[in-house]
């Protein structure tokens, strides 16, 4: 699916002769931008403090209640193995479908919203990280900025996700 | 079976013959039990009969060629012809359980087993054959005939009748008076005269004489009511059976034929009927009343019906089926009404306005609604156990068949309400219990005999309301539990110590223990012994207790309690470390306060004086994790709980901040299963507070190899 087509990708809202386009988000962690299919994003809301777990994962912040639902909160930046962040009241959370369930992303800012096509996307360099190659689907190329989007599937922690 | 289109049609159907099923037990019971009048018969044929129409509609022949010699017997039986004998009732009972078979066949497009049905068939006809009623073998090939009919509900039953050994025309004087109601539920005297009309030679008279000036009419009341004389062959119940369907709401009168007995009578000279027929209106055919009759019903709508339908004795209050997702959406939106309510409130309160400010008086009376709307919403879901309860009955003949124990159930509280979730969950334990307790709990004939005691046993199974929960108790008439054969066991299997000292009570509740079976001989009744320990984790899941007393030689009782929902729980609100957590009031004995003279250091960890006994103590805070170190006690509270199975023990939190009702989401549906926590809620500031699980919080305490001495020796091997 990758062709030469890369080099116009100045142009993102061009639409695409043969690729399905599509909406993502792109969001900031530190200092690396990231974005995720608009499909799987059900809100963005401001940041509320978390009930830690008991027994969780580091990079699990705990859990919030939005109108009356339960979610999990993942510190993307720990998941990802960028150090854990203290939030504040300036990060944000992408609320997002993984598979049917309902999770809250935390990230330092949401930037954009971008289209994009299916021939955009880039296979991911190989680098020796284990968080590019477990979460990282593909890059773009968005004029001067490298977006990574990732893949939500490996977020939440496995055995927990596989007990329920 | 072929594939139907209207899947959803069908699903009505067998949910409707479930509610059948269910009616028709409960009424042959009550036969069984010597009620005999004619309105429980009738309710067990109209059962029968609602069940082979629908059956008929979807062509399920077995099912239908059943339910007719089932339905032709009651009729029989209704009608006086079969006398109502305990045979007879036994073969009724059986007959119900295959019809039962017969309608799970058909839903899983299964082929019945055809030699029951069968033999209850031949059974039924040989009945059929004993009493008066001689024409048994003529019924089975009228059943095709049947297959015509429409759906349970509609307004003719059904079309072919069969006809009776032929006794030669007579005449029938028929005259009923229809309801507003009746229209209102779409019914109509058109297509009961048209009915009427197969069976024979027809001459309707309408008598308007009760029809108001034009400018009086209602045009949703009933004005009109007809007479018929009806020349036939066929019986007064097969006339009965056409107005089967509109029984309540359309009195009826059938006056015998003129000839009185002698069958082939000429047929005598038309005779105006007694009170009805006043109108000197001249008896005109069949068609030209239609037109007039159905004019003014066809616009009759509910609203009038209850006021016009006096006579009708003491008809079900009316109800919806209701997608069961449409009402759990409700509840959840109502748990956010409540959650959001008393964030307002607090916020209300941080905002420093008075207690008489008007917002806040108005923000009471919002609470106020609120709850009566949660409470309303709760009782939607609320149910009768009746559903569980009206399986047991066939579950008990089953295994006293196969047991060779005859037993009778009696069943008390069937009405107690229920959420339906708990309800759904009940059917597992109860029916293991109720086969332990004939089993088991039972002793065989002669055992009895020489104790004494009737052959029969007796199981109990009842329900009652206390104190917020729901009491269900299974108890039988037997041996009671043998003790020294429970203590036998429990030390052959190393789950206690041989020389440990136990009360009555701890013996009796080894057989909740895993891997514990009584039974001498394992028999496919109660299985291997997989029995007491499941059903105590049932009832466990499901937030309840299940607890045993039994005195030798009179039986044993079980006893569980169970929350009436399992969307609210009553909590004690806690707080350990910077975190808020809620403890089930269930488990909780009572608090209490940790001084310096009670605590003692026990190897590595700490147990607390609780009166004459030691009680392991329990940081809740370290077993979290929520902090590295466990805090002096001195500083906390403790609450003495309850573990099941596992002796009491004292969980140290910093302070209680009260008791609550709160509403329990789940944690495992966005997450997964945190250990030590049961659920979440949301508390007032709309912050998450975790749910305590009382039992897995000491598990996980226990994996930290931490033994008490005083704890009664019943740790199980794992």
């Amino acid at each position: 699916m990758i062709t030469e087509q890369t080099s116009q990708s100045n142009a993102p809202i061009a639409p695409s002769k043969d690729g399905e386009r599509r909406e993502l988000i792109s969001f900031r962690i530190g200092t690396q931008d990231f974005c995720v299919d608009i499909m799987a994003v059900r809100e963005i809301r401001g940041w509320t403090p978390a009930t830690p777990l008991p027994h969780a994962p580091s990079y699990i912040r705990g859990v919030i209640n939005l109108r009356g639902a339960v979610l999990p909160i993942v510190d993307l930046s720990a998941r990802f193995g960028l150090g854990m962040t203290e939030p504040t009241a300036r990060h944000v959370i992408i609320v997002a479908n993984i598979g049917d369930r309902v999770v809250g992303l935390q990230v330092d800012a949401v930037s954009d919203i971008l289209t994009a096509t299916e021939e955009l996307v880039q296979p991911t360099p190989d680098v020796a990280s284990d968080m590019a190659k477990t979460f990282i689907r593909g890059i773009l190329a968005m004029g001067e900025r490298m977006l990574s989007l990732i893949s939500l599937d490996r977020v939440l922690p496995q055995p927990e996700a596989d007990a329920a | 079976m072929s594939i139907d289109p209207n899947e959803e049609v069908r699903a009505t159907f067998y949910q409707e013959c479930e509610e059948r099923l269910g009616d028709l037990e409960q009424g042959l019971l009550q036969m069984e039990k010597g009620a005999h009048d004619s309105e429980t018969v009738n309710a067990v044929f109209r059962a029968v009969h609602s069940i082979k129409g629908g059956a008929g509609a979807f062509g399920m022949d077995p099912l239908v060629r059943f339910a007719h010699v089932f339905e032709t017997t009651l009729d029989d039986m209704r009608s006086n012809r079969l006398p109502i004998t305990q045979e007879v009732m036994r073969v009724m009972l059986r007959a119900a359980d295959v019809l039962s078979d017969h309608v799970t066949c058909a839903r899983d497009g299964v082929v019945p087993d055809e030699s029951h049905s069968a033999a209850l068939v031949a059974a039924m006809q040989a009945l059929d054959r004993g009493g008066e009623h001689a024409a048994g073998d003529a019924h089975e090939a009228q059943a095709a005939g049947h297959g015509a009919a429409p759906s349970a509900g509609s307004a003719p039953g059904l079309a072919a009748v069969e006809p009776p050994a032929p006794t030669g025309p007579r005449e029938w004087q028929i005259s009923f008076r229809p309801a507003a109601s009746m229209y209102a539920k779409a019914n109509d005297a058109v297509l009961l005269l048209r009915e009427l009309s197969r069976l024979g030679q027809l001459t309707v008279t309408l008598d308007t004489s009760g029809l108001p000036p034009l400018d009086e009419i209602d045009p949703e009341s009933s004005y009109l009511s007809w007479s018929v004389r009806l020349q036939t062959e066929a019986s007064e119940a097969e006339i009965r059976e056409i107005f089967d369907f509109v029984e309540e709401e359309c009195p009826l009168e059938i006056l015998p034929p003129a000839g009185a007995k002698t069958a082939d009578a000429p047929p005598p000279a038309p005779k105006p009927a007694a009170a009805v027929a006043a109108a000197p209106a001249a008896p005109p055919p069949p068609k030209p009343a239609e037109p007039e009759a159905s004019a003014p019903p066809a616009a009759a709508a509910a609203p009038a019906a209850a006021a016009r339908a006096p006579a009708a004795p003491a008809a079900a209050a009316p109800t919806i089926r209701v997608d069961l997702e449409r009402v759990d959406r409700l509840i959840n939106l109502v748990g956010e009404l409540v959650i959001d309510q008393a964030v307002l409130a607090q916020r209300v309160v941080e905002a420093g306005l008075a207690r008489s400010s008007d917002v806040a008086v108005g923000l009471e009376e919002l609470e106020q609604l609120t709850r009566e709307i949660q409470d309303s919403v709760m009782a939607i879901r609320a149910q009768p156990v009746r559903s569980v309860f009206q399986r047991m009955p066939r579950l008990v003949r089953e295994v006293c068949s196969m047991t060779g124990k005859p037993a009778q159930l009696v069943t008390e509280g069937e009405g107690t309400e229920v959420d339906k979730t708990v309800i759904e969950r009940l059917t597992d334990p109860i029916t293991h219990m109720i086969r332990n307790a004939i089993d088991h709990g039972l002793e065989p004939v002669a055992k009895r005999l020489a104790a004494g005691k009737p052959a029969e046993g007796t199981i109990r199974l009842s329900a009652r309301h206390r104190s917020g929960r729901i009491v269900i108790e299974v108890s039988d008439d037997g041996g009671g539990i043998n003790r020294d054969v429970v203590r036998k066991k429990a030390i052959e299997r190393g789950l206690i110590a041989a020389g440990a000292t136990l009360s009555d009570e701890e013996t009796d509740n080894l057989i909740f223990l895993p891997g514990f079976s009584t039974a001498e001989t394992i028999t496919d009744v109660s299985g291997r012994g997989v029995g007491m320990d499941v059903v105590r984790r049932s009832i466990q899941d499901l937030g309840g207790r299940i607890s045993i007393t039994s005195i030798p030689g009179k039986g044993s009782t079980f006893s569980m309690s169970l929350p009436l929902t399992l969307a609210v729980l009553d909590g004690m609100v806690v707080s350990v470390d910077t975190q808020t957590l809620v403890v089930p009031l269930t488990a909780i004995i009572e608090t209490l306060q940790p001084r310096t003279g009670n605590l003692y250091d026990l190897g590595s960890g700490t147990v607390m004086a609780v009166r004459e006994n030691y009680v392991p103590l329990i940081d809740v805070g370290a077993v979290l994790g929520y902090r590295e170190e466990a805090a002096p006690p001195t500083n906390g509270v403790t609450l003495l709980v309850e573990s099941e199975g596992r002796g009491r023990v004292a969980l140290l939190v910093d302070a209680i901040q009260g008791q609550r009702q709160v509403v329990i989401k789940s944690l495992e549906s966005n997450y997964g299963r945190v250990e030590g926590i049961a659920a979440a809620t949301i508390l007032g500031d709309g912050r998450v507070a975790l749910i305590l699980d009382v039992d897995a919080v000491i598990a996980c305490r226990r994996r930290l190899a931490y033994r008490a001495a005083d704890i009664p020796q019943l740790e199980t091997a794992s």
